[in-house]
């Protein structure tokens, strides 16, 4: 009990304390600190827990594989391509073939995926801004505006459009966000200081 | 050569230099300020000097005309007694004569940054209204907490995924457990585990951060003890997936192809992948229950999720979904909070267009 609760509980205390106080002092040995602790222990931890993750991944995969579960070749894929970065990158000490994967091959797919946004928002927005209702029809209304004032269609329009434009942005659309940032920020502060002082335990598995 | 030591003479050399050390700082650093000479027509900046017991006289900085400081922090160190002169430079090159030099200055960290006197006092305040809310809930007063309908259609949404046989998808976001988003998502994740182990549905958990995946498991396997089901829980269906952001969006989109969740929860920290997810989550007919404090990310998720889960909302998730009054409570302080700083914010407004701007200084952080 003492191992699986409390231990962490104190760890967070004292930790989170700790975090909070050298926030405050600008000293060397306040930097130092905080460069052990969160640049030098983190990536420590984090190195280590890649084993982890690695185990997890192989395991969930194969067991598909094994099983001939729907989609299995992609997980057949998903394992030769971790396989073929891995082993590129160590046998070639990330030379040219390394180069060559990540330029040609990775980039390029992180960019397609990036790209079909595109086409998800065009959907989404059909769909958002159906005018069902009064607030749905406002939102209609405002985004045609804002899309109209900014593209050069609606300077030719009126003159008027991109201060319009800025306005809306910078005036009734600012002031929501806003608000839900200054929310957001009480809210993570308060969650912080739960676990600081050890009132939330849910992310640890108690209560 | 007269007519340039002519020149040279009627620059003006600043005034007044004072130096100190920079305050609030690690040290290493020292602060010059003056006052620039009447005619300024002719002068294009001003050079700054230093010298010290093991330094001569040398170069140590540049400020444009306009400017009355300088921040000097090349190769300053800590302790050792430093001077400046300075002196005008105009677009010719000529140089004036050296301004009087400084007093001798030292540069030294220091233990408390006073500037930020009202972030301190501000934080001891909320942790104050914290504790006395806590403490509160152990007299067994009742606190009213409005409803959220995106967490109280969970129950709905896990009941939905269970007769239609099909599993629920669990996105904890894409970042590390070092974000508070993070930590409000695996504290969902748990009662959200307890829920589908009592439906006896299946829950899936693809992660991006192996600490985060770790954690996950640890919160789902605890879910499904507290739900009496301990054998029920699955270690390799809360996995790691990707580190990468769009191979992570891409897994999780194929898995909502493959798998056809019922339902789909997305709490935590999202960015561009956001929409991919979602959309995918909807065209697979998907009741989709989304909670993030990324405020770009909103107006994505209010369009193609059922339910949304909006900023401060996902914080105070756990102790809605909990029902422990300790936790409720808690969210009352945050309330206390945000009208402290409404109040704030309207006598700031107001009292500023009378010219007194004491309350939008005190709230400002350097």
């Amino acid at each position: 009990m003492f191992i699986r609760r409390t231990l962490p509980i104190l760890i967070a205390f004292c930790i989170g304390f700790a975090m909070l106080i050298q926030y405050f002092i600008p000293h060397p040995y306040s930097e130092r600190f905080y460069d052990i602790v969160v640049q030098q222990w983190f990536i420590t931890i984090y190195a280590f827990m890649f084993i982890f993750a690695y185990r997890s991944f192989f395991s969930h995969h194969i067991r598909k594989v094994k099983r001939r579960k729907t989609g299995y070749i992609f997980s057949i894929i998903a394992i030769a391509s971790a396989l073929l970065m891995a082993v590129g990158g160590f046998a070639t000490r990330r030379g040219d073939f390394f180069d060559s994967l990540y330029n040609y091959l990775y980039a390029p797919l992180q960019a397609t995926m990036f790209s079909l946004l595109a086409f998800f928002i065009a959907s989404a927005a059909f769909r958002a801004f159906r005018a069902r209702n009064v607030q749905a029809t406002l939102l209609l209304v405002t985004a045609v505006i804002v899309m109209i004032g900014r593209v050069p269609l609606g300077d030719y329009l009126w003159r008027g459009m991109p201060d319009l434009i800025e306005w809306i942005m910078t005036v009734p659309s600012m002031a929501a966000m806003r608000g839900i940032r200054i929310g957001v920020g009480l809210g993570a502060v308060a969650t912080a200081m739960k676990i600081i002082l050890g009132v939330e335990r849910t992310y640890m598995g108690g209560t | 050569m007269i007519a340039s030591t002519i020149d040279s003479l009627s620059l003006k050399p600043p005034t007044n230099l004072i130096a100190f050390d920079t305050p609030d700082d690690r040290g290493v650093s020292i602060t010059l300020k003056w006052e620039i000479p009447q005619d300024i027509s002719k002068i294009q900046g001003y050079q700054i000097f230093r010298e010290a017991e093991d330094e001569s006289l040398h170069l140590a900085g540049y400020a444009p005309v306009n400017k009355t400081e300088y921040i000097d922090q090349i190769d300053v160190r800590n302790n050792v007694p430093y001077q400046y002169r300075i002196r005008s430079t105009s677009p010719e090159r000529l140089v004036s004569l050296f301004s009087e030099p400084s007093q001798k200055v030292y540069a030294y960290p220091q233990w408390f940054r006073k500037d930020l006197i009202n972030v301190v006092v501000i934080t001891l305040i909320y942790l104050a209204l914290l504790i006395y809310f806590v403490q509160a809930a152990r007299t067994g007063k009742e606190i009213f907490l409005r409803r959220i309908p995106g967490l109280d259609a969970l129950d709905e949404a896990v009941g939905r995924a269970t007769e239609m046989g099909k599993p629920i998808l669990y996105v904890p976001g894409i970042w590390p457990m070092s974000e508070v988003s993070t930590i409000a998502s695996m504290n969902i994740l748990k009662p959200v585990a307890k829920k589908v182990a009592q439906y006896d549905s299946k829950l899936i958990v693809p992660n991006r951060y192996p600490i985060v995946m770790n954690v996950a498991q640890q919160c789902v396997k605890e879910g499904f003890t507290e739900a009496g089901k301990p054998d029920k829980y699955n270690e390799d269906d809360v996995f790691f997936l990707s580190p990468n952001q769009f191979a992570f969006a891409a897994g999780v989109n194929g898995i909502m192809e493959r798998e056809r969740p019922a339902t789909n929860l997305f709490f935590g920290a999202f960015f561009a992948e956001s929409l991919l997810l979602a959309e995918t989550g909807n065209a697979i007919g998907a009741i989709q229950i989304a909670g993030t404090d990324r405020v770009p990310q909103l107006p994505f998720f209010v369009a193609a999720c059922d339910y949304c889960i909006m900023g401060e909302e996902l914080y105070a998730a756990s102790a809605y979904l909990s029902g422990d009054p300790r936790l409720i409570s808690s969210i009352k302080a945050q309330d206390w909070g945000k009208m402290g700083l409404l109040i704030s914010l309207l006598l700031g407004s107001v009292l500023s267009i009378f010219g007194i701007t004491f309350i939008i200084s005190w709230f400002t952080v350097r």
